[in-house]
């Protein structure tokens, strides 16, 4: 074995050693290619088992808002499932984006220092509870628990058009499912504007505060600009999870297919809590109709998953502040 | 130190500008509370929410008039700020107390120790008894083989991206790590399903929902491990290397030792979250009221289908066990997160 000559790239040399380093690199460098197969493995076979409905669906995919796809002929389309599952998620994005920002702001700069990490771990237990248990809770608690309140705002709100509800019945709607899904999500959006806050350089809120700003325009003008885009994508990460929140959503739904603008009268669908409901009784179109529209899913939360992942990217390489 | 030489508070006092004493906010708080309670009693507004919305604004209300007249506008809008990030907190806490106090309370009332044991095998869904043992057992099996799976990939991938990565391989699957994590699972589970039960012809079973959990707990383990790795000082791989040590064994000797409390964690921290996924279940694994020990034939029940099972069934006596299987479940997921925290600490790096 020839004496290797130093160099500045490996500190470490001779062809046994590399052997070693070639086999445990290799071994790495598989696992992490695994993820990507993986993820093309998604994309490929839901695209090969949904296509066999696809071709024999007689309805607009796009626009039919039923679902007969075992029916002949079959006839299914998203328009229901897609309107559910935008709508509650973004109702559940709005609410709980300004009370996951507040959260983050009470931990890092409102709290009192010593409790910060405890108060965080409290949030963080809330993304611990199961989504099923989300949904028992909804069930049980929630939907009897707010029917006073979902009055009052048919009476009093029902000039917004989307409270009014025609029917005085108040039980499994979108309106509770968006709740559900707010509470579900808070953690992440939390979590992830906690992080950005934190990150937030001390000198721009010691020259905020030394130039006498109250605390709330220290947030307003050293904060919030520091932290915005990772409050957006923050947002968005939690939008992608309202959009994909299985079980909770389809203990809470009635699961019509109706596409109805009056949140709190009980219907509505979204595309995973039809995949769940549906399973089990669909024949082998009705599975392959289901897979379809689990690639329509896959897709949305891909796109609003890389959008958010693309705005924090940007930001790691674009903030001088640090 | 001039002022203090200063004997004409006046001058002071309209320099400085007014301030509420700091017993203000109680103060209000307390006229808010008095204030809800009477009016409840009297006109009986909409149950305790609305008696809790109306004590809030009479405490947003007096605090910024009060404010107002006293310190100014800019300090009334930090009041109220400061108002409103302490009332999201308690947004936050109120349907977690909710939850866990629901499950607790519902939970304990068919809970024994025959619930834990027992299946649901000849008990039909209206009548008492019955347990969530062969629930219990699915659970812990599927959990188990996700872990096998889904920890060795995940370190090693975190490896790579630390240790070895670089250049637009690392980075794509940085990020498709990332782009991974939220991935919703029913769509894990319909993946597992096609390529499994339609592509290779399997039947559903355990392991099945394994893989499914498998491929949601990958990216969680990634971004810990990855997390933990990059903390370890880059001395100590240094001084290994200065010793003549191998890349690879510098990882493995050096590096994981140093990182492993926080490689611990994040897997227990992962294992809590998959713990509780119902959706991919239900897809890859069907529903059994029996004990089924061996994953890898037939269907298998677990604890998050046992509660879905029970409660849409929706006779008062599989509610009840819905809710005890609910808090099963929450004890279990707890015990991984406490433990997963107490690891942290026991192991964290002193010094």
């Amino acid at each position: 074995m020839a004496q290797a000559t130093p160099t500045t790239e490996s500190p470490i040399s001779g062809s046994s050693v590399r052997r070693g380093d070639r086999v445990f690199g290799g071994l790495s460098k598989y696992a992490g290619i695994a993820v990507l197969v993986i993820m093309a493995a998604i994309a490929v076979f839901l695209v090969w088992k949904s296509i066999p409905s696809l071709t024999t669906n007689t309805g607009n995919f796009l626009t039919e808002p039923s679902w007969n796809p075992d029916g002949s002929p079959p006839v299914f389309g998203i328009a229901a499932l897609a309107f559910g599952t935008l709508v509650s998620a973004t109702i559940a994005m709005l609410l709980a984006v300004p009370v996951g920002i507040g959260i983050a702001l009470f931990i890092v700069l409102y709290a009192p220092k010593r409790l910060a990490s405890t108060l965080a771990f409290i949030t963080d237990l809330l993304a611990a509870v199961p989504s099923i248990i989300f949904g028992l809770w909804g069930l049980e608690v929630l939907i009897s628990g707010s029917e006073g309140i979902q009055r009052w705002m048919s009476d009093y709100l029902g000039w917004t058009i989307i409270f009014r509800n025609t029917l005085d019945l108040y039980g499994k709607s979108i309106f509770i499912a968006s709740l559900v899904l707010a509470i579900m999500i808070l953690p992440t959006v939390a979590a992830v504007s906690r992080e950005v806050i934190l990150q937030v350089p001390s000198g721009h809120k010691e020259a905020a505060l030394a130039l006498g700003a109250t605390r709330w325009e220290m947030v307003r003008m050293a904060v919030f600009p520091f932290a915005k885009p990772g409050m957006i994508s923050a947002a968005m990460l939690g939008l992608g999870r309202a959009l994909g929140e299985t079980i909770a959503v389809a203990l809470i739904l009635s699961a019509a297919f109706t596409v109805n603008v009056h949140l709190t009268e009980p219907g509505g669908n979204t595309f995973a809590a039809n995949i769940a409901l549906k399973w089990n009784e669909a024949g082998t179109n009705g599975l392959s109709a289901l897979i379809a529209s689990g690639l329509v899913l896959f897709f949305l939360t891909l796109t609003v998953n890389m959008i958010a992942r693309w705005i924090i990217a940007r930001r790691a390489e674009f903030s001088g502040a640090n | 130190m001039a002022t203090s030489l200063d004997t004409r508070p006046s001058t002071y006092d309209s320099l400085k500008g007014g301030t509420l004493p700091p017993w203000a906010p109680g103060l209000v708080g307390a006229i808010a509370v008095g204030g809800a309670v009477v009016l409840n009693a009297t006109t009986g507004l909409a149950g305790w929410f609305g008696t809790t919305i109306v004590g809030a604004l009479i405490f947003v209300v007096l605090q910024s008039i009060w404010s107002f007249a006293v310190e100014g506008k800019r300090h009334a809008v930090d009041r109220l700020a400061t108002t409103a990030v302490y009332s999201t907190f308690v947004i936050a806490i109120v349907p977690l107390v909710s939850v866990l106090f629901t499950v607790v309370v519902k939970g304990m009332k068919v809970m024994s120790w025959g619930f834990l044991v027992d299946s649901m095998r000849n008990v039909s869904p209206r009548s008492p008894g019955g347990g969530a043992g062969h629930a219990i057992v699915g659970t812990l099996e599927q959990v188990a083989i996700a872990a096998a799976f889904a920890i060795p990939i995940g370190v090693l991938a975190a490896i790579f991206l630390v240790e070895y990565g670089r250049g637009r391989l690392a980075k794509a699957i940085s990020f498709f790590v990332d782009v991974m994590t939220g991935i919703p699972s029913i769509v894990a589970g319909l993946f597992i399903f096609t390529a499994f039960v339609l592509g290779l012809g399997l039947e559903r079973s355990g392991f099945a929902a394994a893989l499914a959990l498998a491929i949601l707990m990958l990216p969680v383990i990634i971004r810990t491990t990855e997390e933990m790795l990059r903390i370890v000082p880059n001395d100590l791989r240094e001084a290994s290397y200065a010793l003549g040590v191998p890349k690879w064994r510098t990882v493995l000797k050096v590096v994981l030792p140093t990182s492993l409390a926080g490689i611990v964690t994040g897997a227990m921290l992962a294992v809590a979250r998959v713990a509780g996924e119902t959706a991919p279940l239900l897809l890859t694994t069907f529903l059994t009221q029996s004990y089924n020990n061996n994953p890898f034939e037939g269907p298998q029940a677990a604890l998050p289908t046992f509660i879905w099972d029970q409660i849409t069934s929706g006779t008062p006596a599989s509610v009840d066990r819905a809710w005890a299987g609910a808090l099963v479940l929450i004890t279990l997921i707890m015990f991984f997160y406490i433990v997963a925290k107490l690891l942290a600490n026991r192991f964290a790096p002193k010094g």
